[in-house]
């Protein structure tokens, strides 16, 4: 089968050039686009009766988790099942961490078990970087800090490109904490690229300085965000930062930020609402939309595991070549 | 790459095809519970026309599915870049149906093992049977054709180029060597 005579399947070209997935910033239009439709064929085996195949069989897959996480972590550890992927889980509390090892120290010995990728959560920006410098495996970045969350990135494009079947020219309008968010640093970077418009709201106090320089418009009241909008993408309320909550009550922003079905009807005829979870009902979001017709916040976890198995087997595949030399 | 020689035109190809329909359906008496399944990427036209030439003789249609078996491959770390992964499509449960694969070529086998161990996921089939338009030898695991559109001896440095009119614009097969 390593010839390329016999099924003679159309040997596509393009491949990821990294061993790593850190970001959706680093990645090219071809890159992105080559993930989404490979997740299309993923799609399907969450389908079958038997939900596996053994594309990913022998190789080991640590999921390690510094910071709480129940969506992504699950969401993660189904799709490496899915690929026959042997899989460890690994979390801060109850560790080694615990007793004051340094992420270093913690990675180097965990890659004496000589793991073939690392899907890493961690609270400081860069971390999966920094280990993905230091080891053979492949790094893939499931939340570092307020930097990236490339496949929650992905999951909410290839949402999009289902619903609409298209990404460039849709008017996505993305609304909350932005200045806190993971989520929506990943999100611009991938939506300008493929050359969606992107549009911003949020509480001035939520809004960082000068991030019309990622190409996004700018505007400060929900209305006008949901003008005409294809997609409406609401963030979490931080609601355990409750403390130093950057507007006066949560009632307060719901009045201003949260989205209701009269105010949906800005947008257009047949808008698309994602959410990434956890949600926040009657503070960004009420529930009457959460649940409603255009939602598609649960599609949004069932594509999740979709696109983090295509991302997971082209980095599988990659890193292999290229140890091959 | 350099052609060798033509070995099937579009109308030898025709009677290739419809040659196979006629000994798929003779050998299993009928078309009762047939299931033609083509091997992604050139198995799939291979199946829809041998399901059209079934339906000619018989006046029944019969059912066609999709495999893609990117997934069960033995190969995959050691191809690159991997074939994109597409979705298998199967228009009914397999489960007592006999199952005809439909491939272009038959070469090492491994195409073939993957198909069956994809195929048993989706359930338990009656029978597996194996259809090909060309056999080119040179097998590497115990695996053989049922029904064969057309023997070719071969060298392993040479190249079986199946063209597919819904794919490649026109119907040919040629011999090519590198």
């Amino acid at each position: 089968m390593g010839r390329r005579n016999e099924g003679d399947m159309r040997i596509q070209t393009s491949a990821l050039r990294s061993k790593d997935l850190l970001g959706i910033e680093p990645l090219t239009p071809e890159e992105i686009t080559l993930i989404l439709d490979t997740a299309e064929g993923f799609k399907e085996v969450s389908e079958r009766p038997v939900k596996k195949v053994p594309a990913l069989r022998g190789q080991l897959v640590i999921n390690l988790f510094m910071e709480a996480s129940t969506r992504t972590r699950v969401s993660f550890e189904i799709a490496e099942k899915r690929l026959s992927a042997d899989t460890l889980g690994f979390s801060a509390s109850g560790s080694s961490v615990e007793k004051g090892e340094t992420l270093i120290d913690t990675a180097q010995n965990l890659m004496a078990m000589h793991p073939d990728m690392i899907v890493i959560r961690h609270k400081h920006p860069g971390a999966p970087k920094m280990l993905a410098d230091l080891l053979p495996a492949s790094i893939i970045n499931a939340g570092d800090g307020a930097h990236e969350h490339p496949t929650q990135a992905l999951l909410d494009a290839f949402t999009i490109r289902e619903r609409l079947g298209r990404l460039a020219g849709v008017n996505v309008s993305i609304i909350g904490d932005i200045s806190h968010s993971r989520v929506v640093r990943s999100n611009i970077h991938l939506l300008t690229k493929m050359k969606a418009n992107v549009t911003l709201a949020a509480p001035p106090t939520l809004m960082p300085a000068e991030v019309e320089r990622m190409g996004v418009r700018v505007v400060h009241s929900l209305d006008e965000a949901l003008e005409g909008a294809d997609v409406v993408m609401m963030l979490r309320v931080q609601i355990e930062r409750q403390g130093k909550l950057s507007f006066p009550s949560l009632r307060e922003y719901f009045n201003t930020f949260g989205l209701t079905p009269e105010r949906l009807a800005r947008a257009r005829k047949d808008v698309v609402v994602m959410h990434p979870g956890p949600m926040n009902r009657g503070v960004e979001i009420s529930s009457d939309v959460a649940d409603g017709p255009y939602s598609v916040i649960l599609e949004q976890v069932t594509n999740g595991v979709a696109v983090r198995m295509a991302v997971l087997y082209l980095l599988a595949g990659g890193h292999l070549t290229e140890s091959q030399g | 790459m350099k052609t060798k020689k033509k070995l099937l035109d579009g109308a030898r190809m025709r009677r290739a095809v419809r040659r196979m329909a006629i000994e798929i359906v003779e050998r299993n008496r009928g078309t009762e519970d047939l299931l033609i399944i083509g091997i992604r990427s050139r198995g799939v036209p291979l199946a829809e026309r041998i399901a059209q030439q079934i339906e000619e003789m018989e006046g029944e249609p019969v059912p066609v599915g999709i495999l893609d078996i990117t997934l069960y491959r033995d190969d995959l770390t050691t191809i690159a870049p991997q074939p994109v992964v597409k979705p298998t499509k199967l228009p009914q449960p397999i489960d007592d149906k006999i199952v005809v694969l439909i491939d272009d070529v038959l070469y090492t086998g491994r195409t073939v093992r993957a198909a069956l161990d994809a195929l048993i996921d989706f359930g338990r089939p009656k029978a597996v049977q194996l259809a090909v338009l060309i056999d080119r030898g040179h097998r590497e695991l115990p695996i053989h054709a049922d029904v064969v559109g057309k023997t070719v001896p071969t060298d392993r440095h040479e190249v079986i180029k199946v063209k597919l009119a819904e794919m490649d614009g026109e119907d040919e097969v040629l011999i090519q060597e590198q």
